[in-house]
């Protein structure tokens, strides 16, 4: 029965993880940018939350439809005035510009938050929980996260099959040069996909800042690694492959937690290792980008 | 009024010059056939035509506009659409997701879904398939039918045979036949030169980069158009001498 509770323990901690690697995915699939300052746009996410609770008395939930939008409007303007100038030097140079961005910000947060934790209260939510059956208890707030995260790749796939900029995204990750002969301004695209991911990745930062407790400047640097983890793990390109990744992973640091407390970031390196040696296109293929 | 009317292009890639000095007029509801060897020239142009390609030098003008500084996309909703060498679909969406995301540029015209299908019937029963799971024939169908739906005024088709067998060749050439009754202009680049003669209204023949023969197809012979293509001197073909020095070299 441990080992049942730490799988499904597992999972639903892999619906965090799946959230922050879902911008991450999205960003690479659309524009082949690897975005090295993913984890502190999700920090800087979860700050704008704390900040709408402190200065305006929000909740949290309430927040998200300042923070998400805010963020997304962000991510668009990165995008158009320093990644996509960058794009145009050479493919390394974006890769560049998001390390810069992931040294520059948690700094900056330091001086304007400073290095203690701010807390993003949920009041009782994060304390609830529902008991399945004798020795399996599924907490309120971590089941909230897997369903969002599954919520968001199932309207992720929906608005890339169904909606014109879906199918632009789409085609943009196929060929970008060949869809500008189509008319259509792929900067725009590249934009919307980048507001999508920064969007996405806020939310998920105030997902993170919420199951710790608080958030402080240097999270991003580990949710990070996490997202890429997932990211790869589930398979580069793929959306529900990103949210299997994230639910292998949040299995082997469930199942290590049991053994030590030590040990979960540990095995779940391992795991993203193992998977890099004997699987390097992921567990799931998929050619569909984002 | 020419639709397009590029004046001294000359391009190239990194030090080497593809083109030099081109001048080329398409008028309107005219197919103007670019002819020439592997590495001629003709790609190149068609891709400065549709500002895929950025000339070192020279000019071009959309209808008296000069659009020289427009990129692609801008151009391509002006009315200038380029079906490329090597079809190049969107490989992981379907047949209609790639004809839907060529009306693009949200240009207004007779060209739709509908008609598009109807135009090149070997695409009726494709339009839920991968692209990737097409055969050579009917990815250029598609690539043609995805630069109908942006309703061009001027379809720049790059190698549209290459590749492909006789049967499907004579198919989709059935189909331009039909594109060519909407009154567009355009501009063909292929290597069948029977075939060229046989649908172009006027032919420029390219050699190293350099315009060497242009004319109405009716006013020029097969052997003026193989000698401009072979480089030999016009109106004198005779084959090239091995025995010589410089005809081993050539």
């Amino acid at each position: 029965m441990i080992v049942l509770n730490a799988l499904v323990q597992g999972v639903l901690l892999g619906g965090l993880f799946a959230m922050a690697a879902l911008g991450l995915s999205i960003a690479f699939g659309v524009l082949r940018v690897v975005n090295l300052a993913h984890g502190e746009i999700m920090t800087v996410g979860a700050y704008l939350a704390y900040l709408s609770l402190s200065s305006f008395g929000l909740n949290v939930w309430v927040s998200l439809l300042i923070v998400v939008p805010a963020m997304g409007f962000v991510g668009y303007w990165v995008q158009r005035l320093l990644l996509q100038r960058a794009l145009r030097l050479s493919e390394l140079a974006p890769l560049l510009v998001t390390f810069g961005l992931a040294i520059m910000i948690p700094n900056a947060l330091v001086e304007v938050f400073t290095n203690d934790k701010k807390p993003l209260p949920t009041g009782d939510l994060a304390v609830q929980s529902i008991t399945i059956v004798d020795g399996i208890t599924i907490g309120v707030l971590p089941l909230l996260t897997l369903v969002v995260a599954v919520a968001l790749i199932a309207g992720m796939q929906l608005f890339l099959a169904r909606t014109q900029m879906g199918r632009y995204m789409r085609a943009a990750a196929d060929d970008s040069d060949t869809l500008r002969l189509m008319g259509i301004d792929y900067r725009k695209v590249y934009a919307f996909a980048m507001a999508l991911a920064f969007g996405i990745a806020a939310l998920a930062g105030v997902f993170f800042g919420i199951r710790q407790g608080g958030v402080t400047p240097f999270d991003g640097q580990l949710t990070v690694l996490f997202a890429f983890e997932a990211v790869i793990i589930g398979g580069l390109g793929s959306l529900w492959g990103t949210l299997a990744g994230g639910i292998v992973l949040g299995i082997a640091h469930s199942l290590a937690g049991q053994i030590s407390p030590d040990l979960p970031l540990l095995v779940g390196n391992l795991v993203f290792l193992a998977i890099l040696v004997f699987r390097p296109t992921g567990i799931v293929r998929s050619k569909v980008a984002a | 009024m020419p639709l397009i009317h590029a004046q001294s292009i000359s391009a190239g890639y990194g030090d080497s010059r593809a083109i030099s000095d081109v001048i080329l007029t398409l008028q309107n509801g005219e197919l103007l056939a670019l002819v020439g060897a592997n590495g001629a020239g003709k790609s190149t142009l068609l891709r400065v035509i549709a500002g895929a390609h950025r000339p070192t030098a020279g000019t071009v003008s959309f209808k008296d506009s000069d659009i020289s500084r427009l990129t692609d996309f801008q151009r391509n909703k002006l009315g200038i659409s380029l079906v490329p060498e090597g079809r190049r679909l969107f490989a992981s969406m379907t047949v209609i997701e790639n004809l839907i995301v060529g009306a693009g540029s949200g240009r207004a015209g007779a060209w739709n879904v509908e008609s598009v299908v109807e135009t090149l019937p070997m695409l009726k029963p494709l339009l839920k398939r991968n692209a990737s799971r097409l055969s050579g024939g009917q990815q250029q169908a598609v690539s043609i039918g995805r630069a109908l739906m942006s309703n061009p005024e001027v379809l720049l088709l790059d190698e549209v045979s290459l590749g492909l067998a006789p049967i499907i060749i004579d198919e989709l050439y059935e189909s331009l036949s039909v594109v060519r009754q909407s009154g567009l202009g355009i501009i063909l680049v292929e290597q069948d030169l029977a075939r060229t003669i046989a649908v172009a209204d006027r032919i420029m023949c390219l050699l190293e980069g350099h315009v060497v023969l242009e004319g109405k197809s009716g006013d020029l012979t097969h052997d003026q158009i193989t000698d401009a293509y072979f480089g030999h001197s016009i109106g004198s073909f005779s084959e090239p001498d091995l025995t010589t020095e410089e005809g081993v070299q050539a």
